[in-house]
C-alpha cells in the first residue's frame, strides 16, 4: 500500500437521468402521482446510467498519469472522484497523502477583491494554511508576473492575467498528490510553457500527478502512463504513446459508420509515405484520401477539407471548388468517387482534427460531414506553438552595452516629451 | 438506492489519518471559514456606497416600524406611551435583523457558491456558517450605535447585562442549526428560499419584536413556544429592565436550539456526499 498514492477498487458512479426534481413545486405533484399509482416509472437500466463503471486503477507514488477520452467519456467524473468532490455510488477509493485538486483556474476568485485578497482566498480554498500563503505570497505573485497589479481588483484583469494568478496559486500548493484538469489551454504561450515546466517540476519533486486533458500533446509530454476512458470505463491503460495511438485509431473508426444521406463519406485516410499515420512532424508531406458514395442520384458535389485546432476552430480550409482540376462531381446510385489531396503540414505543435464536408457547389446543401474525420498530432523541432509553423530561426543577436536612460515603469508607455 | 449486488458499498479512505492530522484538518476548515466570512464582509462593504450604514439600515427600519405600531396602539387604548418603548425596540430589532439576514443568506449559501461546491474539496458546512458569521459581523456593527443610544436613554447598568453574552450565543446556535438545514434543503429544492422569504416576512408577527409578550396576557405561552421569542425577551429583560431573564423559557429555547443543531449536523453530514451530484 505504501507505494500506492491512489487506488480505485471497483468504483462505480451511477447517475439518474430523466425525472429529477430540483424544486418542491415539482416534487409534491410527483409524490402524489406515485401515491395514487399513476407514476410512469422507467426500468432501472433505462433510468440510470453509469458515469463510472467498475473502475479499478492504481496510481503509484511519484507517477504522472494522464486521463484522456472524448467529451462525455467520464473524464470529469473520474477527476471529481480523484479529488474527493464526488463520492462513488459503490466501490472504494484509497488516498495516501495530501491531495490538492485544480479543477478550474481561479475557482473561488471574487471579481471585486484585489489580486492579493484573492491569492489568500484561493490558497486557503485549495487547502493551504494562511501562514503558508503568507510565506509563499511573493513567489506566487512573481510566478504570475503580476507584481504591479496585485492590489487591483481582479475584475479589471484580462482573462490571461486572471488565469495566470489562478494557476500560480495552485502551482505552489506542494501537495503529495496533484489532480489537474485542463489548465494549459489558458494564458499566452510563455505562460503555457511556464505552467508545463512547473508541472514537470512538481512531478520531478516526487509528487503524484493526475492530469486530465484534451491536449494530447501535453499529456504525452508530461505523463509516462495514460488511461483512455470511454463510456465510464477504462478501455486502455499503458505507456502514453501507445494509449494515445489507440485513442486516435478509435476516434477514426467511429466516423466510419453509415447514415441515411444522399451521399456518404465512406472513408478518410491520412497517410505519409504511403503508410497510414496519426503523428507527424511539422512540414511533412501528407496525403488525405476522401472516398464517398451516392445512395441516391446526386449532382454538383464538392468536397471541403478543413484542419481544426483543439478547440475546433478552423486553422485551414479549402474546397475542391476552389482548387484546379476538380470539376463538380455528379453521381448515379451506387457510384463512388475518391479524391486524393496532397497537403504540406506546416503546422505548429499540437493536436489537430481533420474535418471533411460534402456539399453542393452552391453551398445550399451539406450532404454529409465527418468532424473530426481524423485526429492527429504534430511535433515541431524547435518547438513552436499556435496554429502555423513559420520556421523561426535567429539570425543574429546584437548587444548594446552602452548604458542609456530607462524610463520608469509607470512612464514606459507614455510618449517621450519633446 | 443501490440494489445492484455487484456493487460494494462506497468508501473513501484517506490512509493514516492520525489525531494530529484531524486537528490540522479542523484548523484548515476554521481558516477557510474565516476567509470566506471576510470575503463576504469585504465584498459587501466594498460594493455598497453606504458601507457600514447597511448594517444599520435594517434594524433602524424595524425600530421605526415598531415605534409607529406602538404609538398607534397607545393612542387607541388610551394608555400612556411607555417610556422605554424606544429602548425596547432597539434591543430587539438588532438581534432580529441578524436572525433574518443570517437565515436568508445561509439558505442560499450553497447554491451561491456552486462553483466551489463542485470544484473544491472542503467541508461544505463552511458556506452556511460563513454567511451566518458575516451577518453576526453586521450585528456587531449595529450594536455599537445601539449601545450608545441605550446609554443615552439611561438604561440601568447591572450585572444582568452579562446575560447578553449567553443569549447571543444561543441565538447564533439556533440560527446556525436552521441555516445549515435550510442551505442543504435549498440545494436539493431550489424553491426553499422563496418559502423562507415568505416565512421570514410573517415571522415578525409571531415573534415579540414589535411588542412584549407580557402585553399578551394568557396568550403569552403560545408566542414563547417560538424558540426565538424567549431569547428576544431575555435581551429586553437584561438590558432594558435590568432583571434576570425568565430562565425556564430560556432553558426551553436552549434545548430546542441544541436539538435542532444535532439534527442539522447529522442531516448535513448525511446529505453532503450528494451535493456535487445534485447542485
Amino acid at each position: 500500500m505504501n507505494d500506492v498514492a491512489i487506488r480505485f477498487t471497483d468504483v462505480s458512479k451511477r447517475f439518474r437521468r430523466g425525472e429529477k426534481h430540483d424544486s418542491l413545486r415539482d416534487l409534491i405533484p410527483s409524490i402524489v402521482r406515485r401515491l395514487t399509482g399513476r407514476a410512469i416509472s422507467l426500468p432501472a437500466a433505462e433510468r440510470d446510467f453509469m458515469a463510472l463503471d467498475h473502475i479499478n486503477l492504481e496510481v503509484r507514488r511519484g507517477e504522472t498519469l494522464g486521463v484522456i477520452g472524448h467529451n462525455g467519456a467520464g473524464k470529469s467524473t473520474m477527476l471529481k472522484h480523484f479529488a474527493g468532490i464526488m463520492v462513488p455510488s459503490a466501490g472504494r477509493i484509497d488516498v495516501n497523502g495530501r491531495l490538492s485538486a485544480l479543477i478550474e483556474v481561479g475557482a473561488g476568485f471574487h471579481p471585486d477583491l484585489t489580486g492579493r485578497e484573492n491569492v489568500y482566498l484561493s490558497g486557503v480554498i485549495l487547502g493551504m494554511r494562511r501562514a503558508e500563503v503568507t510565506r509563499k505570497f511573493d513567489t506566487i505573485v512573481e510566478f504570475a508576473g503580476l507584481e504591479p497589479f496585485i492590489d487591483t481588483p481582479v475584475k479589471r484583469y484580462s482573462s490571461g492575467m486572471f488565469a495566470r494568478l489562478g494557476f500560480a496559486v495552485a502551482a505552489h500548493l506542494e501537495p503529495d498528490i496533484l489532480v489537474i484538469d485542463e489548465v494549459l489551454s489558458v494564458g499566452d504561450f510563455i505562460f503555457q510553457q511556464k505552467s508545463l515546466q512547473k508541472m514537470r517540476e512538481i512531478a520531478r519533486s516526487g509528487a503524484t500527478v493526475v492530469f486530465v486533458s484534451h491536449n494530447l500533446k501535453a499529456v504525452s509530454d508530461l505523463c509516462r502512463r495514460t488511461v483512455l476512458m470511454d463510456r465510464g470505463a477504462i478501455v486502455a491503460d499503458g505507456p502514453s504513446a501507445a494509449v494515445i495511438q489507440t485513442y486516435l485509431q478509435r476516434e477514426r473508426a467511429k466516423t466510419q459508420r453509415s447514415r441515411d444521406v444522399d451521399v456518404e463519406i465512406t472513408s478518410v485516410i491520412m497517410s505519409r509515405d504511403g503508410r497510414e499515420a496519426a503523428q507527424f512532424q511539422s512540414g511533412d508531406d501528407v496525403t488525405v484520401v476522401v472516398s464517398y458514395r451516392a445512395r441516391r442520384p446526386t449532382a454538383q458535389i464538392a468536397v471541403v477539407l478543413s484542419v481544426k485546432d483543439d478547440s475546433l476552430e478552423n486553422v485551414f480550409y479549402t474546397s475542391t471548388d476552389a482548387l484546379p482540376n476538380t470539376p463538380p462531381v455528379d453521381l448515379a446510385v451506387g457510384e463512388s468517387c475518391t479524391i486524393t489531396f496532397d497537403l504540406k503540414l506546416h503546422l505548429a505543435t499540437g493536436t489537430f482534427h481533420l474535418g471533411v464536408y460534402l456539399h453542393r457547389t452552391d453551398i445550399d446543401r451539406v450532404f454529409d460531414q465527418a468532424v473530426p474525420a481524423a485526429t492527429f498530432l504534430v511535433a515541431t523541432d524547435p518547438e513552436v506553438r499556435g496554429a502555423a509553423n513559420l520556421y523561426p530561426s535567429v539570425r543574429s543577436v546584437e548587444m548594446n552595452r552602452r548604458a542609456s536612460v530607462i524610463p520608469s515603469r509607470g512612464g514606459a508607455v507614455r510618449s517621450p516629451q519633446p | 438506492m443501490l440494489a445492484d449486488p455487484h456493487l460494494r458499498p462506497p468508501q473513501r479512505v484517506t490512509a493514516g489519518r492520525s489525531f494530529a492530522q484531524r486537528v490540522s484538518a479542523a484548523h484548515m476548515a476554521w481558516e477557510l471559514l474565516l476567509m470566506l466570512t471576510s470575503r463576504e464582509i469585504v465584498v459587501r462593504y466594498k460594493q455598497s456606497v453606504m458601507g457600514f450604514l447597511w448594517a444599520l439600515l435594517m434594524p433602524t427600519l424595524v425600530v421605526l416600524a415598531g415605534l409607529v405600531v406602538r404609538a398607534v396602539l397607545a393612542r387607541l387604548s388610551g394608555t400612556a406611551h411607555a417610556t422605554d418603548a424606544l429602548a425596547a425596540m432597539v434591543v430587539k430589532a438588532v438581534p432580529w435583523a441578524f436572525f433574518v439576514s443570517a437565515i436568508r443568506t445561509a439558505t442560499s449559501s450553497l447554491t451561491a457558491n456552486s462553483n466551489l461546491v463542485t470544484r473544491a474539496r472542503c467541508p461544505r458546512i463552511v458556506f452556511p456558517l460563513s454567511a451566518i458569521l458575516s451577518a453576526l459581523f453586521d450585528l456587531m456593527v449595529a450594536a455599537v450605535p445601539s449601545a450608545a443610544l441605550l446609554v443615552y436613554l439611561g438604561m440601568p447598568l447591572s450585572w444582568n447585562l452579562l446575560w447578553v453574552v449567553p443569549l447571543l450565543l444561543l441565538l447564533v446556535l439556533l440560527v446556525s442549526a436552521l441555516g445549515v438545514l435550510l442551505a442543504a434543503a435549498n440545494l436539493f429544492y431550489r424553491d426553499v428560499k422563496y418559502i423562507v422569504e415568505v416565512f421570514l416576512m410573517f415571522a415578525i408577527f409571531f415573534t415579540p419584536v414589535l411588542y412584549e409578550v407580557r402585553l399578551l396576557g394568557e396568550w403569552r405561552a403560545w408566542v414563547l413556544l417560538n424558540p426565538v421569542a424567549p431569547l428576544l425577551e431575555g435581551f429586553y429583560d437584561a438590558v432594558v429592565r435590568g432583571v434576570t431573564p425568565d430562565l425556564g423559557w430560556i432553558a426551553y429555547s436552549a434545548i430546542v436550539s441544541m436539538a435542532t443543531a444535532v439534527v442539522a449536523g447529522l442531516a448535513f453530514r448525511h446529505f453532503e456526499p450528494a451535493f456535487a451530484d445534485r447542485i
